[in-house]
């Protein structure tokens, strides 16, 4: 019976054409409109690390004073801070980080030095964001102890210097230093950029090369993401280290619930140790954010995408009351072939089916449609969205299953009302007209 | 007018068909409002003027390698050198930032210094931009009071560590922030808690770096500074001679990888012609208002697509009771107008719900998101332009009921 309304229903797709092509359209525009913001909404709001984005914490401190917070706690600690915690090791792993941007020089001095997404961290790091590695792995403990000169590379920076060969071992000079490479890492493009959403803005390219910060701090290299300072922290590179000026992220791994209790006591004694010393002339105010909890709060997921996403859901609930209207006049249009049916003893159960299938059908031409247009979509989300965000919305299976199903399922549902008033059709009245 | 209340009492026979429609004209007043408001709010910033003579000036971003810190003077003193006297170029300065770009410097300035408690209240924020006397020749500026920096005011400094008690060039904006009065110029201005720097030129215009919401209330306040910033990143500003842009995108930066090749300029938006920053600055902005746009309309035509489905429907069925009427002595006319005024009541009560919802969504908007609030202008236009469309839509489905004959009564269906 079903095979039988199906093709009762691709039939009457050809009955009345305009009306028919104008639900087709309004399904197709409405479900793709929908579709390619939802990619776009999709991507940004994605959790960049589901197996472990509930153990990792970002920490804050209110190092400045409440007037100078604006009321929020700050993203970023500074370097006093972030070192007492290393110091104090409090978690299994834990990680201070800053990005810098150094010129990584080849050794073939016929090729010109280059720009290298880099970040200063610890070896923690690599193990603690689940990081891949093609050869080698991170460096020691030990290595980050020493303020050694190692570093570990991405795997499109080791195809440009190394021609993808195992390099580990090799040398790679950043700005006339050498640092003797430990592993290099394979693919590995989170997004958002969960470790950095505050300098990134959540999206960016992959990164591609890691130094120890023990180091980095050795050669005084700046960061080259935002420092920021709520009094002058006067001149020269010592006293910007102890001042009070805010510019490093700092991620400690807490595998349960328990371990995250005791790391924030742990965080509130230090501010209030810091209180009693005179630092801080305010109570402690700590925050341990977990990495969706981070990204919320880094606000990664842009405005336009959640605006675009809204407008788009309201441009679908018009075409479905648009089709609402539609489906009745095409369905009350046929009371009387309803009578007839009727008449010679269809059940009203045998109507619903029919009409029902009848719009399911509907709303798989404004599928396929609409599948149509949100290829063509996709196309020119990087004329609204920066390019990072823009490539990372792809039509993929699922979003194809998504826009087939939404369309239908909408259809359906938007089919229910003038389905059950082309069954209250009453035979007796329809043939008595005639 | 006379028909009205025949209107309604047929209109309650079709509760369905009606609500469904003044439905649609509700939700759709609702979103093409505050799209055209979201429109308005992207694209007004569009326009602005930077101050900058944007024709024939190229940006280019620089870093050194390998060179940092006072090492950097030389070098960049031999590429300005090699710029100035490249053919095809007019003049070239160094600057730690510009119009459009995004990143920069901004701090509060203030008139007084600070109080006995160290405590500064700034009266304006501003940008700073580090630079050198070719600056206003370069970026094409307008002096409207004062003078320019002299060579031997400009200095070479570490930016973590310089004084703010120089000669500085500000833009009217700022200059009307702090001196209301209108006479700044030989005027003090606090960039730091204690020595002033002094007002000695006052340009018409000159946008901060960035563009985004959080910058608006600033947004042309702007002091230029004589100095230049030492360090292995900067900004080199290139005014080309007219007709000589296409070919200068290429030659300079093949002459400053002749002069030192121990440099990076990226390559994507290392080297960018004033048009490019203008664009790249604006492009979500752009996106967002021709997303909006789009939206808007395929939503309108949706909209009047419906309306004559649903009618054409109706004329379909009433076809026999339209005859009755002819024959009974009603004129094409008639039967014209009250279609027309059936769609016209329908449509008054999808306003009057859809404007509450369109108010009411941008209230919802506003405490979500950086908007704000929407204008009742925008809700009086999207009123009277769907009343229109909805006339139109109407308007041949009613031309095809009034071409009923009168002889359609006699028929049976």
């Amino acid at each position: 019976m079903f095979a039988y309304y199906f093709q009762l229903g691709l039939r009457s797709l050809r009955r009345n054409p305009l009306l028919t092509a104008l639900m087709v359209m309004a399904i197709g525009f409405g479900v793709a409109a929908s579709m390619i913001t939802y990619s776009v909404f999709r991507a940004t709001a994605n959790n960049p690390i589901p197996q472990k984005s509930d153990q990792l914490y970002a920490v804050q401190i209110a190092n400045w004073k409440p007037q100078d917070l604006e009321g929020e706690l700050r993203p970023a600690l500074t370097y006093t801070d972030a070192m007492a915690f290393i110091r104090a090791h409090k978690a299994r792993r834990q990680t201070a980080l800053y990005p810098i941007a150094p010129s990584v020089i080849p050794a073939d001095a016929h090729r010109l030095p280059i720009t290298a997404d880099s970040y200063a961290w610890y070896g923690d790091a690599f193990a603690m964001f689940d990081i891949p590695f093609l050869y080698g792995g991170a460096w020691s403990q030990a290595q980050d102890d020493a303020h050694a000169s190692v570093a570990v590379i991405g795997r499109e920076l080791n195809d440009k210097l190394f021609n993808g060969i195992d390099s580990v071992g090799k040398t790679i000079n950043l700005d006339g230093h050498d640092y003797r490479i430990t592993g290099v890492i394979d693919d590995w493009d989170p997004q958002p950029l969960y470790f950095d959403p505050v300098n990134t803005g959540g999206f960016g390219d992959p990164i591609d090369l890691f130094i120890p910060f023990t180091r980095a701090i050795d050669l005084q290299m700046p960061t080259a993401g935002n420092n920021n300072c709520n009094t002058d922290p006067g001149n020269g590179w010592d006293n910007w280290l102890r001042s009070e000026c805010i510019w490093i992220e700092y991620w400690a791994e807490l595998p349960t619930t328990a371990d995250a209790d005791a790391y924030k006591r742990y965080l509130t004694g230090y501010a209030a140790e810091q209180q009693r010393a005179g630092r801080f002339k305010w109570a402690p105010n700590v925050a341990l954010r977990d990495v969706t909890d981070w990204l919320d709060f880094n606000k990664v997921v842009p405005p336009e995408s959640k605006i675009s996403l809204l407008v788009s859901l309201g441009f679908l609930l018009i075409c479905l009351v648009n089709t609402i209207g539609l489906l009745l006049a095409k369905f009350m249009r046929r009371a009387p072939e309803i009578g007839v049916r009727r008449a010679l003893g269809a059940s009203r159960r045998e109507v619903y089916m029919q009409f029902l299938i009848e719009a399911a059908t509907v709303g798989l031409a404004g599928g396929v449609l609409g599948l149509v247009l949100t290829g063509l979509g996709m196309l020119s989300v990087g004329w609204v969205f920066d390019e990072q965000i823009a490539r990372l919305a792809t039509l993929d299976v699922s979003l194809v299953t998504l826009t087939v199903v939404v369309a239908v399922a909408a259809t359906v549902m938007a089919a229910f009302y003038p389905t059950w008033r082309a069954a209250q059709v009453q035979p007796a009245w329809q043939l008595k007209s005639n | 007018m006379m028909q009205i209340k025949p209107i309604l009492a047929a209109l309650k026979r079709h509760k369905a068909g009606t609500v469904l429609i003044a439905l649609q004209i509700a939700l759709t007043l609702a979103i093409v409002c505050n799209a055209l408001f979201i429109i308005r709010q992207r694209t007004e910033h569009l326009s602005r003027p930077t101050g900058l003579t944007e024709s024939n000036l190229l940006a280019v971003s620089n870093r050194w390698v390998g060179a940092d810190g006072k090492a950097t003077e030389s070098l960049t003193e031999t590429d300005l050198a090699a710029l100035r006297q490249q053919a095809g170029v007019a003049d070239a300065t160094m600057i730690n930032s510009y119009p459009l770009r995004g990143g920069g410097w901004s701090l509060g300035a203030d008139t007084k210094p600070s109080d006995k408690d160290n405590v500064r209240r700034p009266t304006a924020q501003t940008t700073l931009y580090f630079t050198d006397e070719h600056a206003l020749s370069t970026m094409g500026l307008k002096l409207v009071g004062g003078r320019n920096f002299r060579p031997e005011e400009v200095r070479w400094v570490d930016p973590r560590d310089f004084e703010t008690n120089v000669p500085v060039i500000v833009s009217q904006a700022l200059a009307t922030k702090l001196y209301p009065d209108g006479h700044a110029l030989g005027k003090p201005v606090y960039l730091s808690s204690t020595k002033p720097a002094t007002i000695i030129g006052i340009v018409e215009r000159l946008q901060v770096p960035w563009t985004g919401n959080w910058a608006a209330n600033f947004a042309e306040n702007s002091v230029l500074l004589p100095f230049l910033l030492q360090g292995n990143f900067g900004n080199y500003l290139v005014r080309t001679r007219p007709g000589e842009m296409a070919r200068m995108t290429k030659a300079v930066p093949a002459l400053l990888f002749k002069t030192n090749r121990m440099r990076v300029i990226p390559e994507e938006r290392g080297v960018r012609t004033f048009a490019e920053v203008r664009e790249q600055a604006y492009k979500s902005d752009r996106g967002m208002a021709i997303l909006m746009g789009v939206v808007c309309a395929v939503l309108l035509a949706i909209t009047a697509a419906g309306i004559v489905g649903l009618t054409s429907f109706w004329v379909g069925q009433r076809r026999k009771q339209i005859g009755v009427r002819r024959a009974l002595g009603a004129t094409r006319h008639d039967i014209l107008s009250y279609f027309l005024t059936e769609n016209l009541l329908i449509g008054a009560g999808g306003v009057i719900v859809g404007a509450a919802l369109a108010i009411g969504m941008n209230l919802w908007l506003v405490s979500h998101f950086e908007m704000e609030r929407l204008s009742l202008a925008y809700v009086a236009v999207g009123v009277i332009a769907l009343l229109l469309l909805g006339q139109g839509a109407v308007l041949a489905p009613a031309m095809k009921a009034s071409r009923v004959p009168p002889v359609e009564a006699t028929r049976s269906v």
